[in-house]
């Protein structure tokens, strides 16, 4: 006899104008398991959770629960049949404390006092049952991001879920953080709750689910055994095509120093000290990767190097000292100094949106002779130019017009890439650069980075995702809380040293040995 | 000065700040749940039409109140329909309706009691009759403190009675009760509402309407209880200085009493000491009326400290993740 099914999805299709999000989609997810789905940005995966949560009407297609046909116009009947979503971007009201946020919508009657006691006593129950320790007076701005998740589960729960959607929860969770959250989830499976676990990382499918279905393109196109497939071929079937996983790189050559930083401190408008008197050396032909969890002080070394924060101390770049209050210091400045800069918010420093291709692919670099003599500029070689850009970096589509905000998170990252190393910057400074990317994206864009380094110049990486540090850096310096804690060879080292530096542990070997 | 004299203009400030308090609890309401109002001048003014206009033809000022909050509730209504479930941008429906309610008085006061666009004088017995609390003129001999109990406690209106008692009504729906705690959530986070199952439209609508109610009333104050009838432009930027003392509250009830009584305050000093004489120089009587005003520029600019509005404030909500 076979098993009814937790969730059964059968023919979902959801259109938004033009664009099929989804298209014919059919899944079974079993009880008591975790099921991963995973597929590049845009395949679909959110929009299918959206539908099973009540956000958005499906066009055609049936929903099954529990061996019962459903229907589930709104969230309100979603928490009916028992499902709880955890979102990408946390729900949850900031200055409410954690139990008004559990309660808020599942109150038991029209006073507050009798549900907040109730909440208060079902937590303690839950946090002893799941390691889902959150102090339920406390407000939810003052809690770490990985306490708020906690928060997002909790809710599900005091709602009686029993099928858990989790939308890439651990994009926001450092290395530590992101194993509690799986012995969390692994506990609840133990209970017999169904998790749906949507994620792009590969290694997380392969860690905890049981089963995992890939979408592309709107469609599903596998579901198989976790235990029964590996990376390579998960990565296939998300692209479509076979895909490097491992960055191909030959051993650096590190050559003379090209950024020489020492005793830099940063202090930010509202007087905390950001950077605390940072030493760091990039030499010409070598990736150094800052890894770290984000917020201590990596954004703001990025911004005083590219030349949007004053700073005291030293920053030399071919061994001439850097302006860091003076007029000198400004992107221009650090641009014409042979620094090149891919900022980590591509949406707010490294793009203008609502402006075309060919007009972002020359900001920064406007003042030169190539865009026009004087006041005016030459647009139709500008077009062109950027035209030839957008094809060397494989920009789809190729259109200058195009606005950036209609081109994908990978291309949009091509288009700003292809600015910057193409003005053969010394030095290229990178934040993020596969934040929100495709996976078939990352891999070009990793190829142009070693490339870069290939080519004699020096590279410094910042990036929260520990497995893109860990594979494109010659050398590692991880910090924490404004300052470097330790430098790494990434053949010498491993995630859970560089986790525990992350956490601001000075010396996690020794820690390790006792 | 004798204790009469701060009796008196302490009882005008209570008159004063009865009309400012009714108002700002009713933008605290909706700026609660994330519906900016710039129109709380507009709906007073609309009420105090209607409450006079009705109060004067039936001689009944009861139903002259339901009509001010019936015409307020119909000027809510628009800025919900056009804020809230078409999306529009909150200032601008608001300042639209400031405009409507002023044009639109004026026009039908003339149309109907044909004498320059206000409404005849209502009858004092037509009007809301002052009420003499309990034990008010045995206590009034009782030294200090039956003057204030006597003179400033009693002798006023149903309605700033009410007004006063709204304070802390208001404070324990926002803080104790379910659609309290909803209410602040949707103003915050909306999303958080809507994925917790809850109706957003509906929590904003409801917000807007009991705005709507307390600007009735508001209005109605003026016109039935504070004055004797209907005048173009009666409110006089009423509706402005209670959104100024919301701010300065930081959108808090109890807050709100202080700074519309500091608001009444000024206001009553401003009507009572016309001509100061500081040695030979005149503080002119148009720079006393202006101190409420410019104290209140000067307070929120200075003194306020950080005011921090409901997050989703001003913003309509659109479903999105």
């Amino acid at each position: 006899m076979t098993e009814t099914a937790a969730i059964e999805l059968k023919g979902i299709s959801k259109a938004f104008g033009p664009v099929q999000a989804n298209k014919d989609i059919s899944i079974k997810v079993m009880p008591g398991t975790i099921h991963g789905i995973i597929g590049e940005n845009g395949a679909g995966k959110s929009t299918l959770m959206s539908i099973l949560y009540g956000f958005y009407k499906a066009d055609r297609g049936e929903i099954w629960i529990n061996g019962k046909k459903t229907e589930i116009p709104d969230s309100q009947a979603a928490i009916a049949a028992g499902i709880g979503m955890v979102f990408q971007h946390f729900k949850l009201v900031q200055n409410f404390s954690v139990l008004e946020n559990v309660i808020l919508g599942a109150e038991d009657g029209a006073l507050l006092r009798p549900s907040l006691n109730k909440a208060r006593g079902v937590l303690k129950h839950l946090a002893e049952e799941y390691e889902l320790q959150v102090d339920p007076e406390a407000l939810i701005e003052d809690l770490s991001v990985g306490h708020q998740q906690r928060v997002e589960i909790l809710k599900a729960l005091y709602r009686e879920a029993d099928i858990l959607i989790l939308d890439e929860p651990t994009g926001v969770l450092t290395p530590a953080e992101a194993d509690h959250l799986f012995r969390i989830l692994n506990g609840l499976r133990e209970e017999g709750k169904t998790i749906i676990l949507i994620t792009h990382k590969l290694r997380e499918i392969m860690e905890i689910t049981d089963t995992v279905s890939v979408m592309r393109r709107g469609e599903m196109t596998a579901t198989v055994k976790t235990a029964e497939t590996n990376p390579e071929q998960l990565a296939e079937l998300m692209v479509g095509r076979k895909v490097l996983l491992q960055v191909d790189k030959v051993p650096a050559k590190p050559a003379e120093p090209v950024l020489e930083v020492s005793n830099l401190r940063h202090i930010d408008e509202d007087g905390v000290e950001r950077l605390k008197g940072i030493d760091l050396t990039v030499r010409a032909g070598e990736i150094v990767g800052i890894a770290g969890v984000s917020g201590n002080g990596q954004s703001e070394l990025m911004h005083v190097l590219g030349g949007y924060g004053h700073a005291t101390g030293s920053i030399k770049m071919n061994g001439q000292e850097l302006d860091l209050t003076g007029k000198h210091s400004d992107g221009r400045s650090r641009r014409d100094r042979g620094i090149g800069h891919v900022p980590e918010d591509r949406h707010h420093e490294g793009l203008i949106l609502n402006f075309s291709a060919w007009e972002n692919s020359v900001f920064g670099y406007h003042h030169g002779p190539e865009t026009g003599s004087g006041m005016l500029m030459d647009i139709k070689a500008m077009k062109q130019e950027a035209q030839a850009k957008m094809d060397r970096f494989d920009v789809r589509p190729p259109h200058p017009w195009l606005a950036a905000k209609n081109f994908s998170g990978g291309n949009q990252q091509k288009i700003v890439l292809a600015r910057e190393i193409e003005r053969n910057p010394d030095l290229l400074l990178i934040g993020q650069p596969t934040r929100g990317v495709d996976i078939g994206a990352i891999e070009f864009i990793h190829q142009q980075i070693v490339q870069l380094r290939d080519a004699g110049k020096a590279i410094l990486l910042v990036s929260v995702e520990l497995d893109e540090i860990m594979s494109l850096s010659d050398r590692i310096a991880v910090m924490f809380d404004g300052q470097i804690m330790g430098e790494r060879l990434p053949s010498e080292t491993d995630q859970t040293e560089l986790g525990l530096l992350m956490a601001g542990v000075t010396n996690p070997k020794e820690l390790a040995h006792g | 000065m004798d204790l009469a004299v701060i009796i008196q203009v302490l009882d005008s400030s209570i008159r004063l700040s009865t009309p400012l308090l009714l108002a700002c609890l009713a933008g605290l309401f909706s700026e609660r749940a994330g519906i900016f109002d710039i129109g709380l001048e507009g709906k007073m003014l609309i009420s105090a039409f209607a409450s006079a206009a009705f109060a004067f033809t039936t001689g009944n000022v009861w139903i002259g109140l339901m009509a001010g909050i019936g015409a307020s509730l119909a000027l809510s209504a628009i800025h919900g329909l056009a804020s809230i479930t078409f999306r529009g941008n909150q200032l601008i429906s608001g300042v639209a309706l400031n405009f409507l309610a002023s044009g639109l008085t004026v026009l039908i006061a003339q149309n109907w009691f044909k004498q320059g666009g206000r409404t005849p004088t209502i009858p004092e017995e037509q009007r809301f009759q002052d009420i003499t609390l309990p034990f008010a003129d045995a206590l009034r001999d009782v030294p200090v403190f039956g003057p204030i109990y006597s003179d400033l406690i009693s002798g006023h209106s149903a309605l700033a009675y009410i007004a006063f008692l709204m304070v802390p009504l208001t404070w324990w729906v926002l803080f104790r009760t379910r659609f309290g705690l909803r209410l602040r959530a949707v103003g915050e986070a909306p999303d958080a509402v809507d994925t917790a199952g809850v109706s957003v439209i509906g929590l904003r609508f409801a917000a807007v309407g009991t705005c709507g109610v307390l600007c009735g009333i508001a209005g109605a104050y003026l016109a039935t209880s504070l004055q004797a009838g209907f005048v173009k432009e009666m409110t006089a930027g009423r509706g402005y200085i209670a959104l100024a003392a919301l701010i300065f509250a930081k959108w808090r009830p109890w807050y709100a009493l202080m700074a519309c009584l500091l608001f009444g305050f000024l206001q009553a000093v401003a009507l009572r000491f016309q001509n100061i004489r500081l040695g030979d120089f005149v503080i002119p009587v148009q720079l006393m009326e202006a101190l409420p005003y410019i104290l209140t520029v000067v307070i929120l600019a200075g003194f306020v400290g950080k005011a921090i509005p409901p997050r989703a404030g001003g913003e309509p909500y659109v479903k999105e993740r």
